[in-house]
This record gives structure tokens, sequence and C-alpha cells, in this order.
């Protein structure tokens, strides 16, 4: 178990890189903690499994060096780093039955055949694979082979971290579910280090203590989910977490109200003091779930046209029209909105102001 | 639902029937047909049965023939498998250089069987072939054409020469297709070159493998234009396999009725190699293990 410390690394694919879209990971400078639960969260092609690799050792980083404990093992090959890694398919040895495939990597590293079995029986047992042992691993379902997959990695004591590359694709949606319970089962358990990659903005918030965002080749934010759901802190976080994605409005600050586009709106002190000084790029951000639709006016509320109601099951999703905006709003299934005009209001705790792109906190405006 | 009374679809088989009748069926009963009579002549013919067969079944050089064969083809799979194998794991995986050694390594089999007959005669004249001169300059008698040691190296030689790439190419097909993930799982897991090799690529390959085994078998077991041309089946019957045996009936001999009869149980013998080879690999480590 280790804590992993990312001292400046960047990587590019290309043999000489000359500016910054050269790099498929910009500068990072970063130190995940021992025993955390961490999710590597962004669209595809935005870095998240160079980074794995360079930490897992696959890759070497152009730039930089990454440090386990303290320890420098920027050079060092996968093999003598202590990691486990979990893929994107499950990647098993066909021939052996799953008790080999599990007592591999010890056998290999030299474990007498007790402590192998010892140990492999130990972590079958946490993993629930008792019962499969003696079989062949190739005529397993696919979530009893990234159940292995993962063993694979748990069967070393000394083991630094466990990577997981998406784990969960080729898993059938309702043992997807069970299959991350287990996982952060394993994690209380046995707490280890834990880096998960992922596109699946659920799968991120629910397995990890801290999501890490990465956005083309960049962290744009390191907070827990609800960090990230209340005050991403650039606009890409916003509009890539939460269902659907924050809204955001181009907007000019006088006084306590802000105005878009003719319309304006009632802002708190604290919003107006952050955008009063800032003529351009402005914008107000606010998470669907917070927006208030009113099928009648309301204090504070502002006309919009009604686009589309769609309804979801369990919420609807109302997307109105503002002054050439459009804005989601996600309501209770049983709201009554009528189909052409509608009051929407904005809570003045939930409204969050962008300047370039970026959240604009107290600390960042001092 | 009511079934058709005269479903016309079945009309939409017959090209098929025809093409395989006239491809394989009529050809196959012709054979049949020779093999249970003895022809004298266009208008003069007798049915005897089963006697082509017992007599083929009995003949010694027959025998020994199938013996030659037998061993030609494992002592060839044996060299050419491996090395085919070892090959492939050292080509290079990427860039120019990797389809360098593709175009370099198929050469030899762009070349017609008979040419690669002549070509291996010239090359090992003792007299001005490079490498039959080259033996003899360096003390040791080379001729193939007198020795039958000599002479079944120089075929081994040349069918390893000749076929490996296959092997090779087939390999290397097998081995591009393992996804990335595997070797670096392997990485992770600190497997050793060589269990990485028996773990992963081995049982990857099985399948390009077994087709490179089963083509590699029915050709070398076929063998007949190279010997034809570099021995003639020589020296003594030394290097007379099957399909030589088999010409010298027919066309030598005119024994049309031995000759059909013969083919049919070189014919049988073939499916039956392919087909328990098959069967074999086809199971191989998929039992499933209880303990």
């Amino acid at each position: 178990m280790a804590r992993i410390t990312l001292d400046k690394v960047a990587h590019s694919y290309i043999a000489n890189p000359q500016d910054e879209t050269d790099y498929a990971l910009r500068l990072i400078d970063n130190i995940w903690d021992d025993g955390g639960a961490y999710a590597l969260l962004g669209p595809s092609g935005c870095g998240k499994t160079t980074l794995l690799n360079i930490i897992s050792g696959l890759l070497a980083p152009s730039d930089g060096r990454v440090l386990f404990d303290g320890k420098d093992v920027t050079n060092l090959p996968p093999e003598k780093r202590n990691i486990a890694q979990v893929f994107q398919f499950p990647v098993l040895y066909d021939t052996m039955t799953v008790f080999d495939n599990l007592a591999f990597p010890l056998k290999n590293r030299g474990f007498s055949k007790e402590d192998a079995k010892k140990r492999v029986l130990e972590v079958a047992d946490i993993l629930d694979l008792t019962d499969s042992l003696y079989k062949k691993a190739a005529g397993l379902s696919a979530d009893a082979k990234q159940k292995i997959s993962l063993g694979r990695g748990l069967v070393r004591r000394d083991v630094a971290a466990i990577l997981f590359d998406e784990p969960l694709t080729v898993i059938d949606p309702h043992l997807k579910w069970q299959l991350r319970c287990k996982l952060k089962e394993v994690h209380e358990q046995l707490k280890l280090t834990l880096l998960y990659v992922t596109h699946d903005q659920v799968e991120a918030l629910t397995f990890a203590d801290k999501v890490i965002v990465m956005y083309e080749g960049a962290i744009v934010q390191i907070g827990t989910p609800q960090e990230l759901f209340e005050n991403p802190s650039h606009k890409f976080v916003g509009y890539f977490i939460g269902s659907p994605g924050m809204n955001f409005l181009p907007c000019k600050i006088d006084g306590n109200r802000a105005f878009i586009n003719g319309s304006s709106i009632q802002i708190d002190d604290r919003t107006a003091k952050l955008g009063e000084n800032i003529k351009d790029n402005l914008e107000i951000g606010i998470r669907p779930l917070y927006l208030e639709v009113h099928a009648e006016q309301v204090e504070n509320s502002i006309p919009v046209a009604v686009k589309s109601i769609e309804d979801q099951g369990s919420y609807k999703i109302a997307t109105v029209r503002l002054s050439g905006n459009l804005l989601r709003a996600r309501l209770h299934e049983k709201s009554v909105i009528p189909s052409e005009q509608a009051w929407v209001r904005f809570p003045e705790d939930w409204i969050r102001l962008f300047h370039n792109d970026k959240l604009l906190t107290l600390q960042s405006n001092d | 639902m009511d079934k058709w009374k005269d479903n016309k679809a079945w009309f939409l088989v017959i090209p098929v029937f025809i093409l395989v009748a006239f491809s394989a069926i009529i050809p196959l009963m012709t054979v049949v047909n020779y093999s249970v009579q003895d022809i004298f002549g266009p208008d003069n013919r007798l049915f005897v049965g089963t006697e082509w067969f017992k007599e083929v079944l009995s003949d010694t050089r027959l025998h020994d023939a199938l013996g030659r064969q037998l061993l030609f083809s494992g002592l060839v799979l044996l060299i050419e498998m491996p090395l085919g194998i070892l090959i492939a794991l050292m080509m290079p995986k990427k860039g120019w250089a990797s389809s360098l050694s593709l175009v370099l390594i198929a050469l030899p089999l762009l070349i017609p069987w008979n040419v690669i007959g002549t070509i291996w005669i010239i090359f090992t004249r003792p007299d001005i072939g490079l490498l039959g001169a080259a033996i003899n300059g360096m003390g040791v008698a080379f001729d193939h054409t007198n020795s039958a040691g000599q002479a079944w190296i120089t075929l081994m030689l040349m069918e390893v020469w000749h076929w490996t790439p296959l092997v090779a190419l087939l390999a290397f097909a097998g081995l591009r297709s393992i996804p990335e993930a595997y070797f670096q799982a392997a990485k992770i897991d600190g497997a050793s070159t060589w269990a990485t090799f028996w773990y992963i690529q081995l049982p990857k390959m099985r399948g390009v493998l077994t087709i490179a085994l089963l083509l590699r078998f029915m050709d070398s077991f076929l063998i007949y234009a190279e010997p034809f041309v570099l021995t003639g089946g020589g020296p003594g019957n030394s290097t007379t396999f099957l399909s030589i045996y088999l010409v010298k009936i027919a066309v030598g001999q005119f024994d049309l009725g031995p000759a059909a009869a013969f083919s049919l149980i070189y014919n049988l013998i073939v499916l039956l190699f392919c087909f328990s080879l098959y069967q074999v690999l086809l199971n191989v480590g998929k039992g499933e293990k209880t303990s």
C-alpha cells in the first residue's frame, strides 16, 4: 500500500513534442493518499489511460517522476512496482484453472506452494470464487473473469495499488452494480489504494472517495462527488457531471442583479461581489436539479418559453428557452408544466459564476 | 402454417448440386468405377469387386512408401512447426522492418513446386551447386543422387525452406491478434518470457497453428513435384513417397484399377489423419480439471 506522488509528470507519444497539443498528458503534479479510492473520470482520449499506464509502469513518462511512498519508481518496470492492474477486457490465462490463475503472480515470485495456496484461498473467499477454484478460467462468465483479474492483484500482500482501466465495460448492466459493490467491499476490507479509470460518471461517483476529472490531458478538478456536483471548478466539470449537465448563461452583473440578454435575475451579495468587476466572458451556471420551473409566476421568477418536456420515469426534464438560451431543469415526476409558457426561478444559493470557463470563488477572486 | 405442396425453392439448390457433382462426385465416382473393374481396352472390361483393394493393401512396396511418407511428414512437421513459431516470435512487430521481413519470408511460397525442385537440383549439385560444392569443398562427400540419407536431407531441407514461411506467417498473424493487455498483465504478474509464451502466446495461437499443422500435414503427405524433380524417387526407392508410387502404377504401368483403389485408400488415410489431428488439437487443454 502506498501514497502515490506524481511529480511534474507529462507525457507525449510524439518524439519531439513542440507545443501543448502534442502532449497526451500535460503537466500533472499530484499526491494520492495511501488507502484512498480514486476515480479518474473523463471522456475518451483525455489521457486517463495514459496516466494509469504511467503509474503502473507500462509507460515511461516523457517528463517528471512517479514516487510510491517517496521512493522514485519512474524507471522501474511494472513487475518491480508492486502494482496490480485490471483491464477493460478480462485478461486471463485461458489454459489454467481459476486457482492457477490466482496463484500465477505468486508462483512467478517464487512463493512456496503452501504459502501460495493459503493466500489464494483467502482471496478466493473474499471474491466469492471458492466454488469455481478448480474450473478452467476460460469457461466462466465475464464478471467472474474480472474478479479473477482483480484477484491476481489481491493475492500479492505487498501490492502498492490496484489500478482499474474501465473494468466494467463488458459486464452486463445488472451485474455491474454487484461487482462495484464487491470492489467497495474489498476496498473497505483491505484498505488498498485503488485507482479507477472510467468515463462513466455514475461508476466514478459511486466508487470513489475522490474523483479526479480529466480533460484534454490535464486534471481539471479533484474532489468528492458532492464538491464536483455543487462547485464544479471548470465549465467542463459542470457539463460532464450530472445528467443533464449544468446550464450556462452569459451574463453581466450590476448590483444585485444579473442581466441575461435583457432578462434579469436576483442574485445574493456573495455572488454579486464575485462578479462585480468582471466585464466579459462571465457566465451563470446552475444545475438542472436546482432550477425551479413553475406553472405560475412566483417571487423572483422570470417567464420562459417551454420547448419540451421529457418524462424519464422517476423524473422529468424540461427544456425551456430564456432570451435565446436553452435551459434544462430536472423536475419531480408529478410536477405539471404548461406546454407553452412557464416561470423559472434561480435559487440564489445555487447560482455559480464562471469567468473564462473557471468557477469564481471567494479565494480565486482575492 | 401449412406446408407448401410443391416447393419450388428446391430448384434454387440445383446449381450447387450440378457444380458439386462435376467438381467432386463424378470424378470420385469415376475413380470408384475404375477401382472395381479390370480394364483391358475401351470396350473390354471385367468387374473384379474388391480384388484391387486386396492387392494394393497387401503390396509391400506400398507399405514401404506409406512408412516413408509418414516418417517424412512427421519429421517435416516436427521441424517446421517450432521453427515457424520461433521465426514469428523473432519477427519485428511493426514499422517498415515488419513489412520487409514479411515479404522476404513469403518469397519461397511464391515459387512453383517444380521450379523449387529445379532450383535445389542446381543448388546442391556437387560440381557447380553453391551448397553441394561448398559441402564437398569442406571435405564431406555430398551427392544426393547417390546416398539415400543425403537425398532425404536435401528433400527435407528443401521442404523446410519452402514451407516454414507458411507456418511463420500464420503464427505471426496469430501473435499479432493477441491484445496488448495480455502482455501488460503478464508483465505485472511478473511472468518470465517463457511463461508468457507458454501461457499466453501459445494458447492464443492454437487456432492458427491447428490450421498450419493440418495444411502442412496434407501438403507434405501429398508431396509429389519436388521429389519427382529432385530425385525421381531415388536413389533406389528411398524417396518414393505415396504419390510418386501412385503415379508409377497409374502412368508408368497403366494399371488403372490398382491405381484407382490406391487413390481411394490414399484419400481415406489423409482424411483419417486430418480428422484425428483436428480432434486432438480441438480438445488439447480443454478438459475440466477436478481435484
